[in-house]
């Protein structure tokens, strides 16, 4: 029925109309090839030619990966996990991954969301090694991380367990990673010094766990000083207010590999003098912690000043406290508008560990450089480099990838019904 | 806390001055609200009225004059402004519900965490609540999947669950789009028959000439004229007042 437009009182009698389904050619794979790639005569042209230069990129890259020496990145691959750590201790970074593997199972049980993405990750991954022939022993290690992971998944969606424990879980597992990598715990300043198994010297810690470790610690200690210096950076108090501005400016005028030389210069300066010489390794998490806080907090505090002022307002008519209201109301929403921003400054922090193959150590960019050394491929024709490299690449995407992914499921998941 | 002047005066103004920069903003601006006592203010968009009932729980800071809340003075003292805090409840144009918690939480947040409130305990009054503004359905939604009448019933839930002695009340009506007015005038209408004191800003005369047992007209940062409904609305003295209602009611 049509209106009749020329009168000056009509009723749609037709009302409600039915639904009726769109013409064929608007909808399904027709529709989709005509309304996405061959639209109009600029937009077939554009599809045809990145069909092209897709053929070219793909079939040159599958003849070049399939005719390249990937032997010294196979037989090197102990290195490139683990660097130098000692072959007859090797349980003691399985141990850990074991640990991480059933926090990880739990987590995704208990909270599901990005967790479960996350564990899924971490499970492929697992599933992946234990197929790979790298080695019985790390087999078998790898498929006991995926059925912890398994088992771990199983209680945690079954058991109720308190998220409170479970995050303490997770704060507990850093340190502990660090006792029993190095074996113990050897701390001259505090007159500590016990052991389980020999120690094991930081400067043997190497390749991707070593990058993992950078960045976890990185990303773990940045973010509480991050936050709190984007607090301090709005506070009214000018010595605090100040301080922390000087701060943020100063860190990020310097580009991260001067404050790594100057971490393995300078920190022994600032320390109480009886505190000794910190390890090579502590002094490149400092740099990169101290650096990556203060982006962090620039981040945190986009956040901040995107929260309306009637939130706080509301959360003092309540009578919260300042600090009530920061925890519950203010934070909460900050953070959650900065998640892709923070989590893309934690992509770079990831790949910012590179940098510390330039102080002297043997995370995965350094080892591979060390493999690229070695005696035994210097004849290789066109040598090795590019094979390594582009190893290397696929690791560091790897994991990057899944903190993006990580990133876009949490977004969408704390989108709160967006209507406001 | 005790040892009030008057026991049934619960909100005391006396000759309080605000200024923004060089802006008089209120005008040695006195007024007492008794126990149960509902008090519409009224007056044309900056007149003082909002920074006048912002006043009362130090959302905005007067700089000279005396502010009395149920006996607390209210000074630069955190623990006086906390109290009173407590004891008034506030409801705001836009609502400001917290957008990350559900309704349940944005009723439950304050009890548990300044009232110190069981959870169990303040989740069943939060429900009582819901079901006195009419939404307990809404409970486990978040704000944004709200109308902003539903929103505004929410607030004032959320505002009692600290079971105020005194709600203030900053323009409620006046994001809302005009067919859900009513139901937030009914709810307030509710209260005011329950007994709670109240001090409301508002355009909604009908709710003034029904509800108020006093009505402050406000312009230019003073109150101009103070009277009961029938009073304003067939007799008001000042030409000003005069005016304002003129426009309005037309």
């Amino acid at each position: 029925m049509t209106t009749e437009i020329r009168s000056t009182t009509w009723v749609n009698t037709n009302h409600p109309a039915p639904a009726q389904k769109p013409p064929v050619t608007e909808v399904g794979p027709i529709g989709w090839l005509r309304a996405n790639l061959f639209s109009s005569v600029g937009n077939t042209i554009l599809t045809l030619v990145t069909a092209v230069a897709l053929y070219f990129i793909v079939t040159g890259l599958v003849r070049w990966v399939s005719g390249a020496f990937w032997q010294p990145v196979w037989e090197n691959r102990k290195l490139f996990a683990v660097g130098l750590y000692p072959v007859a201790q090797m349980w003691q970074p399985a141990a850990v991954l074991l640990m991480v593997s059933a926090l990880f199972g739990l987590s995704a049980g208990r909270w599901g969301s990005i967790m479960r993405n996350l564990g899924v990750g971490l499970a492929a991954l697992l599933l992946l090694f234990a197929i790979i022939p790298i080695g019985a022993q790390a087999q078998l290690v790898m498929a006991a991380g995926l059925g912890l992971l398994l088992i771990g998944y199983g209680v945690g969606a079954r058991v109720p367990i308190p998220s409170r424990w479970l995050a303490l879980g997770w704060v507990v597992s850093l340190p502990l990673t660090f006792i029993l990598l190095g074996g113990g715990v050897n701390l001259p300043a505090l007159g500590v010094r016990w052991q389980f198994a020999p120690f094991v010297e930081v400067n043997l810690w190497g390749g991707l766990m070593l990058t993992m470790l950078l960045a976890v610690v990185g990303i773990a200690l940045s973010f509480p000083i991050g936050v709190l210096l984007a607090l301090g950076r709005r506070s009214k108090l000018p010595v605090i207010k100040w301080f922390c501005i000087g701060y943020i400016e100063l860190i990020r005028g310097v580009p991260l590999i001067t404050l790594l030389f100057m971490g393995m210069t300078m920190l022994p300066l600032f320390l109480p003098s009886g505190w000794g010489n910190p390890s090579l390794l502590v002094r490149a998490m400092t740099a990169i912690t101290l650096f990556s806080a203060a982006y962090l907090a620039e981040n945190v505090r986009g956040g901040l000043q995107a929260i309306p002022k009637g939130q706080y307002e509301a959360a003092d008519a309540l009578g919260l406290s300042a600090f009530d209201s920061l925890r519950f109301i203010i934070l909460p929403q900050a953070l959650t508008k900065v998640i892709p921003a923070i989590v893309g400054q934690f992509i770079g922090l990831f790949k910012d560990t590179s940098l510390a193959s330039l102080v002297g150590l043997l995370e995965l960019v350094a080892v591979g450089k060390a493999v690229i050394q070695q005696p035994e491929w210097l004849g290789t024709p066109g040598g090795i480099a590019r094979e390594v490299y582009v190893f290397i690449a696929v690791v560091f995407f790897v994991f990057s990838y899944g903190m993006s992914f990580a990133s876009r499921k949490l977004e969408s998941k704390l989108g709160f019904g967006k209507r406001q | 806390m005790a040892g009030h002047a008057e026991d049934t005066d619960i909100i005391i103004v006396r000759n309080v001055n605000k200024w923004y920069g060089d802006f008089h903003a209120l005008k040695n601006v006195s007024l007492t609200v008794k126990r149960k006592e509902v008090v519409v203010i009224i007056g044309p968009s900056g007149s003082g009225k909002s920074t006048f009932i912002r006043t009362i729980n130090r959302l905005e800071e007067h700089q000279s004059g005396e502010i009395i809340v149920d006996g607390i003075p209210l000074t630069h003292d955190v623990r006086n402004i906390e109290a009173i805090r407590m004891e008034t409840g506030m409801v705001f144009q836009q609502f400001n519900l917290f957008p990350h918690l559900t309704v349940l939480q944005n009723i439950t947040l304050a009890p548990i965490h300044v009232r110190k409130m069981k959870k169990k305990d303040a989740e069943e009054r939060a429900m009582q609540l819901l079901e006195r503004v009419g939404i307990p359905e809404q409970a486990h939604k978040y704000p944004g999947q709200l109308s902003g009448g539903q929103q505004q019933r929410v607030a004032i839930a959320r505002a009692l669950a600290m079971q105020p002695k005194i709600m203030l009340f900053d323009e409620p009506t006046s994001a809302l789009d005009p067919e859900m007015i009513r139901e937030v005038l009914e709810v307030m209408e509710e209260l005011a028959e329950s007994g709670m004191t109240m001090v409301v800003v508002t355009h909604e005369m009908g709710f003034a000439k029904g509800v108020a047992d006093r009505i402050v007209f406000m312009d230019g940062g003073e109150i101009v004229e103070i009277g009961t409904p029938e009073h304003f609305f067939t007799n008001p003295q000042h030409d000003r007042t005069k005016l304002f209602l003129q426009q309005i009611l037309k």
